[in-house]
């Protein structure tokens, strides 16, 4: 055991001293594989932290939003479709949301207001989300002005702030008062904006949406799953911009491997053929490339990792920045929790070292089983 | 470094110390690197557990239904909660334009809604 190991030890003192008489070629290839790596770990560390932090943010979203749909599009649902979803046998509770968009010429943002069911703000005054406060400087005691949906100027004192930690949900949001929403958007007494509902079993809710939309035919219930989904899909490793990236970092992973597997240089053969000269058996000489493959994609896969992780959880994934934030001008400044998927990470650890280390072997072993003689002179 | 170092310390002629220990030091350091990354985000995770808490009971104070990810179209701020024609509303040979098209799409839900139109 003892000559064995002393044995392998002997084999990866050579291999290094292999490696580093190509230094400048090895550095290369290993600050071009951990690039690789750090481009799929980022987005893979990336999404599935996403995906938990809105299945978690999210697992107390409404359970059931009915909107009304009017010639295929959304439209302000009547008040008195609150009573006839009431007597649903199964409903535990409903009520109307109050909620709307309002584009912010100045700024070129959009805000949503909304009228919360609890405390709402006194009339005249607003609650500001913290990313509004960022952009338009704004603090407690401040003026607001709106135009209203007839051209109106209203203006609205500023007297609180949601925190700066619930940014995620809550960046755009401005809280107001029943009486102000429906002034600032003429919205009248009997239309809200949808209904939410409640019932006593959730393994109903598929059941009671189907008597909703059979009630109310011009209706479209939205339940809470459907809701998480959404953010599953956006986060999804098929979807969007996740795909392209991946392609993008597959297909130099594969070109990269390709180089590698496709054969050996003209150094790499002689050395070869002068090793089987000496004595050493194709055995050790497959062991020398082994080591070889394994010592640079280890050290690439866990770099490319450590700075993904760096990347995603400490600096907020800024390489992914500018795609997620499109043209906003709003944007939640918000760090991401890590929830890292092991199996995903052994994934990608199989995904990139596997294939670089056997894409080493193969072409070596091609060499090593050919006569010295002939690979020397080839 | 290493071995001027174990020389140091032993206050010997430095060791002739071996490529391959150097290496399996290095290989060990980077395992150990990966399983601090690992115990570091559990730490993380378990701090920002009250942080996750209070967005979640914002969401259900509020009856809130999506992230506030995509702020620059009304049909992306709310994603759970559009439908297919908004981002073609512009005009009738309109194209989705806003970057945000390109990373999220309708939901799964929404498809299978709009579908009985196609």
């Amino acid at each position: 055991m003892r000559r064995w190991i002393e044995k392998q030890h002997s084999i990866l003192d050579f291999t290094l001293s292999s490696l580093l008489r190509r230094k400048a070629k090895n550095i290369s290839l290993f600050l071009v594989y951990t690039l690789v790596v750090f481009l799929l770990g980022s987005a893979m560390l990336f999404t599935t932290a996403m995906k938990r932090e809105a299945l978690l943010i999210l697992k107390d979203a409404p359970e059931m939003v009915v909107q009304r749909l009017l010639m295929g599009r959304y439209d302000p649902i009547p008040m008195d479709y609150l009573n006839t979803i009431k007597k649903i046998r199964g409903v535990t509770s409903a009520d109307v949301r109050l909620w709307g968009y309002y584009y912010d010429p100045v700024m070129g943002a959009n805000y949503t207001l909304m009228v919360p069911h609890h405390d709402p703000p006194a009339p005249g005054n607003i609650v500001i989300g913290h990313g509004i406060s960022r952009v338009r400087t704004l603090d407690k005691g401040d003026i607001f002005s709106f135009r209203a949906y007839d051209g109106r100027v209203q203006s609205f004192t500023v007297t609180g702030e949601l925190s700066a930690a619930s940014e995620l949900v809550s960046a755009d949001l401005i809280l107001m008062a029943d009486a102000d929403f429906r002034i600032l958007f003429g919205l009248p007494d009997s239309r809200a904006t949808d209904i939410v509902v409640k019932v006593r079993n959730q393994k109903e809710l598929r059941t009671i949406a189907g008597k909703i939309t059979e009630l109310l035919p011009d209706t479209r219930p939205i339940i809470r799953d459907e809701i998480v989904r959404t953010y599953d899909a956006v986060f999804d490793w098929r979807g969007g911009m996740v795909v392209v990236l991946l392609i993008m970092a597959l297909s130099a992973f594969i070109i990269f491997a390709w180089e590698k597997a496709s054969g050996l240089s003209a150094e790499e053969r002689r050395e070869i053929g002068i090793l089987k000269a000496i004595g050493w058996e194709t055995a050790d000489i497959l062991a020398v490339k082994t080591y070889e493959g394994s010592l640079v994609s280890f050290l690439s896969f866990s770099t490319g990792i450590l700075a993904a992780y760096a990347h995603v959880f400490f600096f907020s994934a800024f390489l992914f920045a500018p795609a997620l934030k499109g043209w906003s001008v709003l944007y939640p400044d918000f760090r991401i929790t890590p929830f890292i998927d092991p199996y995903q990470l052994t994934v990608l650890f199989f995904l990139t070292v596997v294939p670089y280390t056997v894409a080493t072997i193969i072409p070596s072993w091609r060499a090593a089983i050919v006569d010295p003689d002939a690979v020397m002179r080839s | 470094m290493i071995r001027k170092l174990l020389a140091r310390r032993s206050g010997r002629h430095p060791l002739p110390v071996r490529k391959s220990i150097i290496c399996l030091m290095a290989l060990g350091v980077s395992a150990l690197l990966l399983g601090m990354m690992l115990t570091h985000a559990a730490w993380l995770r378990r701090a920002a557990d009250p942080l996750l808490i209070q967005q979640s009971s914002m969401v259900k104070d509020l009856a809130l239904t999506d992230l506030c990810l995509f702020t620059e179209a009304r049909y992306t701020r709310h994603l759970s909660q559009t439908d297919m024609f908004s981002p073609f509303q512009d005009h009738p040979l309109s194209l989705e334009h806003f970057p945000t098209g390109s990373i999220a799409g309708p939901s799964a839900g929404l498809r299978r809604h709009y579908e009985k139109m196609d």
